[in-house]
């Protein structure tokens, strides 16, 4: 990925405030600024997560495979259940969403870079610490066991007196902040650097999704981190939220994380609908239906997830009215969800269909989520859900849509984009191995659930007794969960020898899937500074447009070839912004901070000194230099940096003949 | 803040707006749900004193309304401060610029006097739900505070350097609106906690 | 720019600032002002016996006052974007809404 290109550093350095200047190597990638550097380090982190999040879910599933299990004692099977639910949740689904994210979201909007380029490495630097922060729990043997959900007061003092709810509080507190940043930074991007003529109802679905999703953050991870913090001063300083021998109200607890956290699965869903809605048009050689209902419907969605919380706490003992209204709130919100499906579908309709693995992962998301979906709205109707509750039907539930919904779509995006990102497919066989082994494992392990909950089986329990009959379905979804492993392994396989192959094969050149939207403009893989010039937008879909028009009987005719329509990469003078160590430092310190509270205050002070310095020297470290990494292409219009130093190299107005061209 | 220049994204398409002051905006938008959680805790356990002081027992109105008008004036120091800069007057941006954290400052103090003085009358943090709630969510705002007097001090800092120039006002304008809103949590904090009658016991 | 409808009297005195969006300092400190007095209202309502019924909307109502006039002169928000506004609001109604909800819930207000 990195361009080599290179390097003069200005006369000006000040030792330490140097920008760093590597572009190829470790240092290049622990100081890249790059949004595509910054999506590949997302993905391949959450995946080294997923594996982990993976086998903890084979660990549950071999311990519930038989009655009576004695793979995992009780207080083990706690941990990993919790585990399972927090890494997949937070270390897997929502940064492979912030991979795609970063990666597509400026390319889709004819962008350069994000708005604030450390800002954004900051984020993955924060989100790696987290990350890595809860899995030391496990190290030091006291990973938490109180559901990902931490209800209180059992994450309290009193019944959860090890370490394990801290690094739970603390490591989420941590991944929080790492969202947070994002949020505002995406947002920024997307309101302020669009393309010309690209008004919000010309951007691709994919970016309305993630804008909305950032919203969805921005609201919604300051709320957890009220929750948390609340759970951490009872923990830690002796405070009374949640301990009702004080007149404290658990509830409290659960309020404030489901006000958070049913937004939250709109964050996790949301990303894959917009996926989808990029893979089907393109596989459907049609254009996507009713493209302002699914803009639309995805901001009903981000509107109406505010509303619904509490039907998480249907038996939590809110009375019937606060039920009620939940009730009918959490109906109501099948219906853009609906529209969506029905959109998707009204897409596919008579269009010329070709099934590619993006195409059957998308297709398989559409199936999925619409069985996890209905199985939601049976939950809405709260009498049901009393029976429901805490029972494996939930469960069935929730994995259809998350690992149904969310994760299938991720694996969509994974094999539609590839070619962009690196420059070659991902093999088409062994991808159609990867699609089945999953989706038939998926099925195997979670549909039977539905049974197994509505016959009574307990969730949330690290054995069933024999002779309830829960026998057969748990052994069948434990088999499938193997099934599910071994489509996975199929992936990583099919990775390997893609990138092999193509060691030796020709390159997979333009626009490879006859695609539709904007980020097909740039050649694959994606030079360093993303595009050649400003792309001119006058339509939704634009790149189609310039590909196809239409004869005198209005039938589609293509008019031009991807030569001819995309960019070659080849310009040479846009200013890419300049690498930073200090994104990596402040993230660092962080963790120090979370050990410091929990062990001992001399951890706070370094923690602190290290976000410190680099607060400092982020500021103070020199502008994105006008002789600092330069890739080929349009000259933008970068951000300045650094607000003490001398006036700002870049006007918008500098014009590339005053920049030599370096090198 | 590191990115204080107002960005121009060219001939693109955008809000026209500085990125630097939109994302201010934004991250105050996502403070309102953070103190809005601490609020509501606080408003749902005010009555939850136990054994404890009751707030209506042990609020001190005369005071908090003293410690209230100052930070409230110290919004006006800061709008002064961003103006006289706008105007290129770098010694009254100064002057008004230490005024803002002095009076910030003074309110701190004037906080931590009032939270040692009801410790001293038996409202510790661990005493009940209302004193938990009620010491974390004034705990929050004065950290805020705190937060927002460092960055004072750091323009103050770069004026006397001389890089706190006319043409980089709107770093003072964007570590004002954060000032403006601190004090405008606490308009509500005093309303809604202090003068509202509270229970007692 | 200026977003917020103005008064004649206020559109007239806004003429004559400066001849651009920002007020002058005069104008500053006539806000100031003005806070400080809605200020000394509100605490005297504290030395008055009235009824929670009468009480506590005046409080809230002079509460409301306060926090409109720092966000639209001293934020700025009435001379600047909309959308700068929008985003406040629009964090302010949601964490209205959001906890007011909370609150029902736990019958906060008859409870209180």
């Amino acid at each position: 990925m990195s361009d080599v290109t290179e390097l003069e550093t200005p006369g000006g350095s000040i030792g330490v405030y140097t920008r760093p200047k590597a572009n190829t190597g470790w240092r290049d990638w622990i100081t890249t600024v790059d949004h595509k550097k910054i999506g590949i380090l997302y993905g391949a982190t959450a995946m080294f997560f997923f594996a982990i999040g993976g086998l903890e879910a084979l660990l549950i599933r071999l311990q519930l495979a038989t009655p009576d299990g004695t793979v995992l004692g009780a207080d083990t099977y706690n941990r990993v259940f919790t585990m399972h639910g927090v890494t997949m949740v937070f270390l897997v689904i929502m940064p492979l969403a912030a991979a795609f994210a970063n990666y597509l979201l400026p390319l889709q909007i004819g962008a350069r870079d994000v708005a604030f380029p450390r800002m954004n490495a900051l984020s993955f630097w924060i989100f790696l610490a987290g990350g890595l922060f809860l899995n030391m729990a496990w190290i030091v043997g006291d990973a938490p066991d109180g559901g990902w959900f931490a209800y209180a007061p059992n994450t309290g003092m009193i019944f959860s007196p090890g370490k394990g709810m801290d690094y739970y509080a603390i490591g989420l507190q941590i991944t929080g902040i790492a969202s947070l940043i994002s949020a505002m930074n995406l947002i920024v991007t997307v309101l302020n650097m669009r393309a010309p003529g690209m008004t919000l109802f010309k951007m691709p679905v994919f970016t309305w999704m993630i804008l909305v999703v950032q919203f969805l953050l921005l609201f919604a991870v300051p709320v957890i981190t009220v929750a948390l913090f609340l759970l951490l001063f009872d923990r830690n300083f002796g405070a009374n939220f949640f301990n009702p021998e004080m007149g404290a109200d658990p509830l409290l607890w659960q309020h404030l994380f489901w006000i958070f956290g049913h937004p939250e699965v709109y964050i996790l869903i949301l990303p894959s609908f917009g996926i989808i809605s990029e893979v089907i048009p393109t596989f459907s050689r049609k254009p996507l239906f009713g493209y302002p209902f699914m803009v639309f419907s995805g901001i009903a969605i981000g509107f109406m997830g505010w509303g619904v919380w509490a039907h998480h706490m249907f038996v939590s003992g809110i009375g019937p009215i606060s039920v009620a209204a939940f009730s009918v709130s959490t109906m109501f919100i099948a219906v853009p969800t609906g529209v969506k499906i029905l959109n998707w579908l009204a897409t596919m309709w008579g269009g010329r269909i070709r099934f590619n693995t993006p195409m059957l992962f998308a297709s398989g998301v559409v199936s999925m989520f619409t069985i996890g979906g209905l199985s939601g709205v049976t939950h809405s109707v709260a009498p049901a859900d009393t029976q429901q509750t805490d029972t494996y039907y939930i469960v069935a539930h929730f994995h259809y849509v998350i690992f149904g919904g969310a994760l299938l779509g991720i694996f969509a995006g994974f094999y539609f984009w590839w070619p962009k990102v690196f420059g070659h497919l991902l093999d088409e066989k062994w991808g159609k191995w990867n699609f089945w082994l999953m989706i038939v494992g998926f099925n195997m392990t979670f549909g039977p659930m539905h049974i197994l909950g509505l016959q009574g089986m307990s969730r949330r329990i690290d054995s069933y007794s024999p002779g309830f009959g829960f026998e057969f379905w748990n052994m069948f979804a434990s088999i499938g969960a193997f099934i599910i492993a071994l489509g996975v392994a199929v992936f990583m396989v099919n990775v390997v020898i893609s990138a092999r192959r193509a060691r030796t094969a020709p390159p997979v050149g333009l626009d490879p899937w006859d695609a539709r939207s904007p980020e097909w403009f740039s050649p694959n893989p994606t030079p360093v500074h993303n595009f050649d010039e400003d792309i001119q937008i006058n339509s939704l879909d634009e790149f189609w447009h310039r590909k196809y028009g239409e004869d005198e009987d209005g039938r589609v005719v293509r008019v031009a070839t991807a030569e001819e329509v995309c960019q070659d990469g080849s310009a040479t003078d846009t200013h890419l912004p300049s690498p930073s160590y200090w994104p990596v430092v402040l993230a660092a310190g962080l963790p120090f901070i979370g050990f410091g509270l929990m062990y001992t205050l001399w951890f706070c002070v370094l923690g602190g000194a290290l976000v410190l310095m680099a607060i400092y020297g982020w500021i103070f470290e020199p502008v994105d230099d006008p002789d600092g990494p330069h890739g080929h292409g349009h000259h933008g219009n970068e951000p300045t940096e650094g607000p003490l130093s001398e006036g700002s190299a870049d006007d918008a107005s500098v014009e590339s003949a005053e920049e030599a061209p370096v090198g | 803040m590191a990115d204080t220049a107002a960005v121009s994204h060219g001939h693109g398409t955008g809000t026209g707006l500085s990125d630097n002051k939109l994302l201010m905006w934004v991250f105050l938008g996502s403070e309102c749900l953070l103190f809005g959680g601490l609020i509501s805790t606080y408003l749902i356990y005010r009555s939850r004193f136990g054994d404890g002081p009751a707030p209506g027992d042990i609020f001190d109105i005369p005071f908090t309304s003293v410690s209230s008008f100052v930070l409230l004036m110290s919004s006006l120091t800061m709008v002064l401060a961003l103006s006289a800069l706008q105007r290129g007057d770098i010694r009254n941006n100064r002057i008004w610029l230490l005024t803002t954290a002095l009076l910030g400052s003074l309110f701190i103090g004037g906080q931590v006097y009032e939270f040692t003085t009801f410790v001293r009358e038996g409202l510790g943090y661990s005493t009940s739900p209302f004193s938990s709630a009620f010491f974390t969510l004034t705990g929050f705002h004065g950290v805020h505070v705190s937060l927002g007097i460092l960055m004072l001090m750091s323009l103050l800092i770069s004026s006397l350097r001389g890089t706190l120039t006319k043409e980089r006002s709107e770093t003072v304008e964007i570590i004002g609106l954060y000032w403006h809103f601190v004090d405008v949590v606490w308009i509500f904090i005093f309303t809604v906690i202090y003068l509202v009658p509270s229970p007692t016991s | 720019m200026s977003t917020a409808t103005e008064s004649p009297v206020e559109s007239h005195e806004a003429a004559h600032e400066e001849g651009h969006e920002h007020p002058s300092d005069r104008r500053y400190i006539q806000v100031a002002a003005i806070l400080a007095i809605v200020t000394a209202l509100e605490v005297g309502t504290y030395f008055v016996d009235m009824p929670g019924e009468v009480l506590i909307p005046m409080l809230m109502a002079m509460m409301i006052y306060k926090f409109f006039y720092v966000a639209a002169w001293f934020m700025h928000l009435r001379f600047d974007s909309p959308l700068f506004t929008k985003f406040f609001v629009a964090g302010l109604v949601l964490a209205t809404t959001v906890y007011g909800i909370t609150l029902t819930v736990f019958e906060f207000w008859h409870k209180g």
